[in-house]
């Protein structure tokens, strides 16, 4: 218990640089420089997909990682929000289309994904472990046929097409830089604030529940909000990377949404890994790379077996995915840089750590 | 961090690498076809008459060696776009040759509308709104759609068979929208009725709520599925006790479906259907063309459908480049130029465009007949010539008729 007081004491000392970190840093100036040295293909179709697909698996980080709650449906979410912005929206399929604003239209498709992963939540609420991915799963297929066999409001089959992301300042939103910018705003902005909140009184109360959730409602908390308002933040999270991937594509159909997206969005987590927001993006960039490229490596019959296998490898060499292979390299370091690296990260350990030794 | 970046750099590198050595001495020629999915097999068969008409050119056109780069959809519109995003933008293609279904069709004409200056052809897709309505420039279909596909199936089934209503089955989405549009446009001109459609999802499994829901007083049913679908529906039905006899879709009886076991053998024969090629074509052209396919690693008896529709577009994309000696250096305009007025011999007889650069092609009516061995064949019973996109229609009244869909058209 001591260990998590000392994360969650705001740290004061230091700089303002100090305290957000020379790797963050670093990192932030590359992805804003990125542009600059990438062709179109690697801006757009590497660059921007990963942003993505890396807030899509960071909503369900939040949710396995900090309430160890595994929830297949986020692609669901996702859904909910790129269908909205079909709908709602323009699209030149010809059916529904009502041409809201944008500035209408995202919040109002990004809030409504957030309440049906709310709703997730509270459906899902009274199971744990594997019946936790057992029922949301069976909510993502039941969406995901939904949207196929529905004319009246998804138009099935086909989906939307010819959904065009929004042109304002002179900008037109979806050219190849300003997509890219406008992903990486989002999940900078997804990324500091999971960051936050796990820090945050909330963060901590969530990976408390987490670790002993009958102790926590001895405590006086109340289990369930905790959890279902996490389901909602998470909704959020995808809610917005569903937008982007609406604007990504210019179209949504169930074929968007299907359960081997969902897997997609469980894999690219633990690929990366759960243990740090940072994971997610670091399995987006490394699943898109492979998935993109496989076909030049083995050829066009074998390739999704490469694919499988560098998952296999990577999950077989870490547990925790690419975040975990960056621990053990770190932990082989001097002790004492750990600890002045990063405050929080280990704090973060300690408590799995814990939650190891308990089980 | 920084080691992490310098490596993420240097990966990024060596990917980029092969798309800046561009290659003076190779011809590059992206093809799409479904290569992962419930479509898989239909894609390796779709590349195997693409690469039938490589074989062709020796591997080789306008002086240059071809170089087919492969991109894979699940046949999902987003695969298929990212797929030729891939090919376009990564590997730099100047020519691609897909998709292989109606759907992906329909996005990839969209995606060409944002790249004037690649030529497109299409694989296999056959949704009839690819070229119809609303067209890209740069988007070619040598091969034909799913409504011309079935030319000369109405009027058959009405005047030699005697069928007058006729209740039709089909999977729910653009290409069987575009069959059953094909096969109902004839059917209702000649005097016949549909009274019931029913739309099924791909992959469905249960049929009893489709085969209760059929009318008794049907003469015949149209089912237009695909490969797993055609089966369970016919196997279902046939255990149902289903008497009424069948019509097929063009994917309906080919051989996937007839060389499937069990008693769905009996039901079948005599099935009347309607498509671009017809196993017994007994011209010496196609029968050539069946003894160059099965050179192919893999090769079914006789080519699909799908290898016959890659081969003939692909066939269209080198004959081009052969005529403008491989220059696409002015953004493919000669190229296409080219393909516009190229008229050449298939397999299966002439092909032509129309304005909206469809294909104006042969169809063959089949029939489902049982051989002494036991096996069953489709045999040929007519040739439709020339049948354009518009059915022999002139386009403003044909584009009256509205877009293919589930409710379009209908005549209860």
């Amino acid at each position: 218990m001591s260990e998590l007081l000392t994360a969650a004491r705001p740290r004061l000392d230091g700089t303002f640089l100090e305290r957000i970190g020379l790797g963050n840093i670093a990192l932030v100036i590359f992805l804003v420089i990125y542009p600059a040295v990438a062709s179109e293909f690697f801006i757009v179709q590497i660059g921007a997909y990963s942003l993505i697909w890396g807030m899509l698996a960071l909503s369900l980080m939040i949710l396995a990682g900090y309430g160890g709650m595994v929830s297949m449906a986020q692609i669901s979410i996702a859904g909910v929000a790129g269908y909205t912005v079909a709908i709602f929206g323009m699209n030149h399929t010809g059916v529904h289309g009502f041409g809201w604003p944008f500035w209408i239209l995202v919040p109002f498709a990004v809030l409504l994904a957030a309440l049906v992963a709310g709703l997730i939540g509270l459906i899902s609420n009274r199971t744990e472990g594997i019946y936790t991915i057992m029922i949301t799963l069976a909510v993502a297929t039941g969406f995901f046929y939904f949207t196929q066999q529905n004319y009246a409001l998804f138009n099935g089959h086909s989906g939307f097409a010819g959904i065009e992301a929004p042109k304002f300042w002179g900008i037109n939103w979806r050219a190849p830089v300003p997509f890219y910018y406008l992903c990486l705003g989002c999940a900078v902005l997804s990324y500091a604030a999971v960051l936050y909140a796990s820090r945050s009184a909330y963060g901590l109360t969530l990976q408390a529940v987490r670790d002993n959730a009958r102790r926590m409602r001895a405590l006086g908390y109340d289990v369930t909000r905790h959890k279902v308002v996490a389901y909602f933040y998470s909704g959020l999270i995808a809610g917005l990377g569903g937008v982007l991937l609406v604007w990504f594509n210019g179209r949504i159909s169930p074929g968007t949404i299907d359960v081997s997206a969902a897997i997609n969005v469980l894999v690219i987590a633990v690929i990366g890994g759960m243990r740090h927001p940072i994971g997610p993006f670091l399995g987006a960039v490394v699943v898109v790379l492979i998935q993109t490229f496989a076909i030049d490596v083995v050829g066009a019959e074998r390739y999704n077996t490469l694919i499988g296998l560098v998952f296999l490898l990577i999950v077989f060499a870490s547990p925790d995915g690419i975040l975990g292979l960056w621990e053990k390299a770190k932990l082989r370091a001097p002790r004492e840089q750990v600890f002045q690296l990063d405050p929080l990260r280990a704090g973060v350990m300690s408590i799995t750590n814990r939650r190891k030794r308990n089980i | 961090m920084r080691s992490k970046i310098n490596y993420a750099l240097a990966l990024a590198g060596m990917l980029m690498a092969p798309a800046m050595a561009s290659a003076q001495d190779t011809m590059k020629i992206g093809v799409l076809a479904t290569f992962e999915g419930a479509f898989t097999v239909l894609g390796e068969d779709g590349m195997r008459g693409a690469m039938t008409a490589v074989d062709e050119f020796h591997g080789m056109v306008g002086g240059k060696k071809i170089e087919i780069i492969k991109g894979s959809s699940d046949a999902s519109p987003d695969s298929a776009v990212r797929a030729a995003r891939k090919l376009v933008e990564q590997d730099g293609v100047k020519v691609l040759v897909g998709p292989l279904s109606g759907d992906e069709g329909l996005a990839i004409k969209d995606y060409a509308k944002t790249k004037p200056d690649v030529t497109f052809l299409n694989g296999s897709s056959a949704a009839q709104d690819t070229t119809l309505r609303d067209p890209a420039p740069n988007f070619f279909r040598f091969s034909t759609d799913g409504a011309q596909w079935m030319a000369g199936l109405g009027n058959y089934v009405y005047k030699e068979k005697g069928y007058k209503r006729v209740a039709t089955v089909a999977e729910d989405y653009s290409f069987p929208y575009t069959q059953v549009f094909g096969f109902m446009a004839e059917f209702c001109k000649a005097g016949g009725h549909v009274p019931a459609k029913a739309w099924v999802p791909i992959g469905t499994k249960d049929y009893s709520s489709v085969i209760a829901a059929i009318p008794e007083d049907v003469d015949a049913i149209y089912v237009a599925l695909g490969g797993a679908d055609a089966v369970n529906f016919l196997t279902q039905y046939e255990q149902a006790g289903g008497k009424a006899p069948l019509i097929g879709g063009s994917i309906t009886v080919d051989q996937t479906v007839l060389t499937s076991k069990g008693k769905i053998h009996d039901v079948l024969i005599g099935t009347p259907s309607a498509g671009p090629t017809a196993d017994s074509n007994p011209s010496p052209e196609w029968k050539a063309f069946v003894a160059a396919y099965k050179k192919q690693p893999g090769a079914f008896p006789v080519p699909s459908l799908f290898a016959h529709a890659y081969y003939v577009n692909m066939k269209a994309a080198l004959l081009g480049l052969q005529q403008v000696g491989d220059d696409v250096s002015d953004g493919g305009a000669k190229l296409r130029a080219a393909l516009s007025k190229l008229v050449f011999e298939t397999p299966t007889g002439k092909v032509s465009l129309d304005e909206n650069r469809n294909a104006i092609a042969d169809i063959f009516l089949t029939e489902v007949v049982k051989l002494p061995d036991g096996t069953l064949f489709n045999k040929l019973i007519k040739v439709t010539p020339q049948v354009n996109q518009t059915l022999g229609i002139p386009r403003d009244e044909f584009l009256k008729l509205g877009k293919v869909g589930r409710e379009n058209p209908s005549c209860p």
